[in-house]
């Protein structure tokens, strides 16, 4: 028997987190506040995405956790240790055998389904954050709808870079109405968005919890001339040989060698599992 | 004639001191109304009241909008308000920085409006922000720059373009010229004076340079403490002041 009450935080607390939540899939994509706590971790480490979890995890969930898509990194291992040893779960690195699945920065490639979450460790819960600093001025701005600021920040990655070279956090319209940050996503992930899975958003310093119900409308806004694109690395993966997967670029020596794996582990692993290949495996089996 | 903008009593208190009081007039289409006074009688706060900046007190500004005619704008809801300040109503800042992002390119400062409106084609928005910047006398080569690079001047005509590419009808101006050296100051009123004429713009500028309201206004308003102490056709309030502070306004003019 552990001595912490389940999933670390006390009832309470979960309650009032779970009221936000549901607050937030009720108008999807509005910034709910929630009363934060303190958690046994920094900032910016996932406290947001850790208090969502342990508001949503039950002693029956199976909980996976990646950190830019891989299970096997120092953030995803120790929040992965934290809830085994507070709340007693089943942990997985696969896929479609969790029922909860904490993210930092990506959305696994493999489909989820309806009886999935996933949580969301968000940074910056605020798209207008960097184009106007007041919080006021920008409560209103959702308030009111005013988001013709937002296309500003496009119109001047177009006018400096000849196309919008946000990558990353791309900005979507949620339902036709809020415009959301969908946390540092590759905006390769932002079609993916429209998904059977609930999606659920923390942000832990910033005090605030959104939410996409399931089969959300979400749009990546862009120009009429400049048509959204969610790009990637034009390359297949090393390993798995994979084309329709987001791809990190690994750097191998220091004469400019590299190469491109997929970001998703569990995607890559089982991939090579059924037999398929890279360039690299190629080589090495030959 | 429908006044464009008809202003009934508008009071605005700080505690027990007066910000302005007892103010009313009416500016009529294509009239461009200046505000003069000292430092403190008022007329900044007048304007801001006006321009819903600032909550009044008491009174009335009823704006003759396109859609529904005359409309109190101190009783409008604030989404309706917000709407009215960014189409059919201007403000330009006395400093520049108040009225532009310095952290957008000038392209951008002038596209923001357009965008606000529902703007989303971006060669679109592009040309109409180098027509605006030629229209201020800003070569398009600068189109990308920021503001930060720009001089006070250019500065402040930009902050004009900005505020005039969606075609508003009421353009507030506060003390549009201060802070410009004298050559400068004179481009940009003559800027400003083809820009109202061409355009056929209200407007309703405050400043304490008499000059600035010579060439520009159409009507005067005299304010000292807060109060409209004369108000005239701005040559015979220029040329024959009657109020003992107009008098020694208009001969506290240096001459060269």
């Amino acid at each position: 028997m552990s001595d912490y009450n389940f999933a670390y935080l006390d009832e309470q607390t979960k309650r009032m987190i779970r009221r936000a939540i549901l607050k937030g899939l009720a108008i999807p994509g509005y910034q709910v506040p929630f009363a934060s706590r303190e958690m046994p971790m920094p900032y910016g480490w996932g406290t947001g995405g850790v208090q969502v979890s342990a508001a949503t995890l039950t002693p029956e969930d199976t909980l996976k956790v990646i950190d830019q898509g891989a299970d096997d990194t120092t953030n995803a291992v120790s929040i992965r240790k934290f809830f085994e040893k507070t709340a007693e779960v089943g942990t997985t690195t696969e896929t479609s055998a969790a029922t909860v699945i904490q993210t930092r920065h990506r959305i696994p490639e493999e489909d989820l389904s309806e009886d999935q979450i996933l949580v969301y460790q968000v940074p910056i819960p605020e798209p207008l954050r960097f184009l106007e600093p007041r919080e006021t001025e920008t409560r209103k701005m959702h308030a009111l709808e005013e988001y013709g600021l937002m296309h500003v920040k496009l119109y001047e990655d177009i006018a400096k870079h000849g196309h919008i070279a946000t990558s990353y956090a791309y900005p979507v319209k949620v339902e036709d109405r809020y415009v959301m940050d969908p946390s540092p996503i590759p905006k390769f992930d932002n079609p993916k968005m429209e998904m059977s899975a609930i999606q659920l958003f923390g942000a832990g310093r910033e005090q605030r919890i959104y939410a996409l119900p399931p089969y959300t409308k979400v749009v990546s806004l862009d120009f009429e001339d400049h048509p959204f694109d969610p790009s990637k690395a034009p390359h297949a993966c090393a390993l798995c040989g994979a084309e329709d997967s987001y791809l990190d670029e690994v750097i191998t020596d220091d004469k400019g060698g590299r190469m491109f794996v997929c970001s998703d582990t569990d995607y890559c692993e089982k991939r090579r599992a059924e037999g398929h290949t890279g360039d690299l495996t190629k080589e090495t089996a030959a | 004639m429908t006044p464009l903008l008809s202003v009934k009593d508008v009071a605005k208190h700080y505690g027990n001191h007066i910000g302005c009081t007892d103010v009313s007039f009416d500016l009529y289409p294509g009239e461009v109304m200046g505000i003069v006074g000292e430092s403190g009688s008022g007329k900044s706060t007048l304007l801001n009241c006006l321009a819903g900046h600032l909550p009044s007190d008491k009174g009335e500004v009823i704006f003759d909008t396109r859609v529904d005619g005359p409309k109190d704008t101190l009783k409008m809801s604030e989404p309706e308000r917000r709407m009215l300040g960014r189409t059919d109503w201007a403000f330009v800042h006395q400093h520049a920085r108040d009225g532009l992002r310095m952290g957008v390119s000038a392209g951008g400062n002038v596209g923001e409006r357009l965008m606000a409106v529902g703007a989303r084609n971006y060669a679109d928005i592009r040309s109409e922000a180098v027509t605006w910047l030629d229209r201020v006398e800003i070569s398009e080569d600068r189109v990308d720059d920021r503001p930060t690079t720009f001089s006070g001047g250019m500065q402040q005509r930009l902050q004009i373009a900005r505020n005039l590419v969606t075609g508003p009808r009421l353009v507030f101006m506060d003390e549009p010229t201060g802070g410009l050296d004298v050559s400068v100051q004179a481009r940009l009123l003559d800027l400003l004076r083809g820009l109202v004429r061409d355009l056929g713009l209200s407007a309703i500028i405050v400043t304490h340079d008499l000059a600035v309201v010579r060439l520009l206004a159409d009507r005067l308003m005299v304010m000292k403490s807060g109060r409209v102490v004369e108000t005239g056709l701005t040559d015979q309030v220029l040329d024959d002041p009657q109020h003992s502070y107009t008098q020694l306004l208009v001969s506290s003019v240096l001459q060269v």
